[in-house]
């Protein structure tokens, strides 16, 4: 038995071709996702309304205020009266925080540098809360050490982060938009395309034909790969000329690893379509197998070290886990082969195992 | 050796058997009837006889390969039209015959030469290029057999290729298949057709998973004492529950 390709091959791309709307979404989906992610989600703490409840009125009090709103960090939304203010303040959503400067600040101060003032913070939306809080604490310590005339101090945290040094949401967003679409439209778009032959009745026309299931299937998902890879690659090149995402590493390495990671979703989505008996429940497979795991569970949103530990365990088999390390360590940090084998080899165990269990249901579904 | 041989045949799905230990063989050339009532078992024997299902028990020869132990070398020698419309709709007539000759590995200047014979032979030449959707169901059936011929295979396997098309239309598909079986090649074809079983050389008779009957039709009806098969396949369901 030959085992050609081509006309497989062939038929599908004829397939994509007629569809174009299709074509259109699965390239497009992905740069409106980095779009709305990259602008709509900003994570990071740059200009947060504040409000300024300044109960000492002095010089010494609005130079405090002024260290807030002249940095980059914030600025004021509005000057508070009093204290009842606070919460319509916050709940009318016009400031994340507001500092809160006794009556006697100015006066304290003479007599103790060490003087208290509060910061109120809006924490129902608890990450940027803690970022607030963070940016505030380093201006205050910065004054504190100024009023007591050290410029200079001799002990210094020196707070350095690596890899992303200021902290920019989209170096860590787009890395992992790329992680988690791939897998989506890799499943979503195989196992549809594979259940619709079954659905149609077109599946068992061809296996009477001598095509091998394997080679049926190799042959539709080939396209799908080409497809995949352009899709990754423009959301990458938007990422890194668009949010200014920095890519140290090697492209040819990610290129790789990307493949290697397309086949496991594609694998995913191979399994799937050994399940489904109809279109829909594919679709709905896919998107419930690997849009919410991939986004949760890979350490995309929520760092995996704060999760309990049924979740770590769980995130072991969730591809985006691996890739997301993958894709991170070289865009971001330049890692080498050397380092990121292990997760390349996770990769690969969990595609035998998704590849192995489809052929098993496959089989039985025959015999 | 005949062409197709079933010994016991078998298949059950859970506790329920849809096809009971069916034996028969069907010669080279030759046209044989697979009647039934619904839900007799028509198709799962098919689709055993195919390599598409695995028997429960027995065994069965297409070509001399069992479909037990050999279910793919099956593949090359035969020709399916199944019970359903299963070609690509979404295709064009030309575009579902090169796809199939694809699948078959006939090169490209065989798979050629093959679609323009038989565009021609079927009536389809007008409408190559029309979207498969679109055409009727008589159309479309004969796409359907058509690219089940494509590379000349011994053996055809018709599961009621004749349903829902118009008399004339199937005496027309009749005609095709009697000049396949004059070629050489043998024909095994379900049909709910009473008047079509009268153009088979053999015909068997299938209730509820098993062979009721089996011969000639001029046989059966002197064996039965009936004017058509019509009315002996009456009878024998009556008879068999
Ligand atoms: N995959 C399956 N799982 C369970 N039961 C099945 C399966 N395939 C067929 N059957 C059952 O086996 C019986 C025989 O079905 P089959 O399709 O072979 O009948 P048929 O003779 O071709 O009928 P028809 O003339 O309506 O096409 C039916 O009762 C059917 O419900
Ligand atoms: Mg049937």
């Amino acid at each position: 038995m030959r085992f050609n390709l081509l006309p497989i091959i062939r038929k599908e791309f004829i397939h994509i071709r007629r569809d174009p709307r299709s074509l259109a979404i699965v390239i497009l989906l992905p740069i409106m996702q980095l779009l709305l992610f990259g602008f709509a989600i900003d994570m990071d703490v740059k200009n947060v309304p504040i409000g300024v409840l300044d109960y000492d009125r002095t010089p010494a009090s609005r130079d405090l205020v002024r260290r807030f709103t002249g940095s980059d960090y914030f600025i004021q939304a509005a000057a508070l009266q009093r204290r009842d203010q606070v919460e319509d303040l916050f709940k009318a959503r016009q400031a994340k925080a507001v500092i809160v400067i006794p009556p006697d600040y100015a006066a304290s101060l003479q007599r103790d540098p060490s003087t208290a003032v509060q910061i109120l913070v809006d924490g129902s939306d608890s990450n940027t809360g803690a970022i607030i809080l963070n940016a505030a604490q380093r201006l205050l310590t910065e004054a504190s050490l100024e009023r007591a005339g050290i410029t200079d101090p001799p002990l210094q945290v020196a707070p350095a982060i690596w890899y992303n040094p200021e902290q920019e949401s989209s170096h860590f967003i787009v890395p992992g938009l790329v992680a988690v679409l791939m897998m989506m439209i890799c499943a979503l778009l195989t196992s549809i395309t594979i259940t619709r032959e079954k659905e149609t009745g077109t599946l068992e026309q061809i296996l009477t034909a001598p095509v091998h299931p394997s080679q049926l299937i190799i042959g539709k998902v080939l396209p799908y790969v080409g497809i995949a890879m352009v899709d990754a690659a423009l959301v990458i090149l938007v990422g890194i000329f668009g949010f200014g995402v920095p890519f140290v590493g090697s492209a040819a390495l990610l290129a790789f690893f990307l493949l290697l990671y397309v086949v496991t979703s594609l694998s995913l989505g191979i399994l799937i379509s050994t399940v489904a008996r109809t279109q829909q429940v594919s679709m709905m497979l896919a998107a419930m197998l690997t849009l919410l795991p991939s986004v949760i569970l890979s350490g995309f949103v929520f760092p995996l070290a704060s999760m309990p530990d049924v979740l770590q365990a769980v995130s072991r088999i969730i591809p985006a886990r691996y890739f997301l390390v993958i894709i991170r360590g070289i865009m971001l940090k330049g890692n080498g082969f050397a380092v990121l084998w292990p997760q390349a080899l996770f990769l690969v165990l969990l595609s035998v195992v998704l590849l192995a269990v489809s052929v098993k249901r496959f089989k039985t579904r025959l015999a | 050796m005949s062409a197709i041989k079933a010994e016991n045949l078998t298949r059950r799905f859970g506790k329920f058997t849809a096809v009971d230990a069916i034996s028969f063989e069907v010669e080279q050339g030759e046209v044989f009837g697979f009647l039934g009532a619904n839900g007799a078992g028509k198709t799962t024997a098919i689709r055993m006889l195919t390599g598409l299902l695995m028997p429960s028990g027995g065994d069965a020869w297409v070509a001399g390969r069992s479909v037990r132990a050999n279910p793919r070398a099956i593949k090359q020698v035969i020709g399916y039209m199944s019970q359903r419309f299963s070609l690509y709709e979404e295709l064009r007539v030309e575009e579902n015959l090169d796809f199939f000759a694809g699948a078959y590995n006939l090169d490209r200047e065989t798979s050629r030469r093959r679609k323009e014979e038989i565009l021609e032979q079927f009536g389809l030449e007008g409408v190559r290029r029309r979207f498969t959707r679109s055409l009727p169901l008589g159309w479309k059936q004969r796409l359907a057999l058509g690219s089940a011929l494509l590379h000349h295979p011994r053996i055809l396997f018709l599961d009621e290729p004749t349903g829902g098309v118009d008399p004339l239309a199937r005496r027309t598909f009749w005609d095709t298949i009697h000049d396949l079986a004059a070629g050489g090649a043998t024909v095994f074809v379900t049909t709910h057709y009473m008047d079509e079983a009268e153009y088979c050389h053999r015909i068997s008779i299938m209730n509820k998973g098993e062979i009721v009957a089996l011969g000639s039709p001029l046989e059966l009806k002197r064996q039965y004492g009936k004017d058509t098969i019509q009315e002996v396949f009456v009878q024998l369901i009556k008879s068999t529950g």
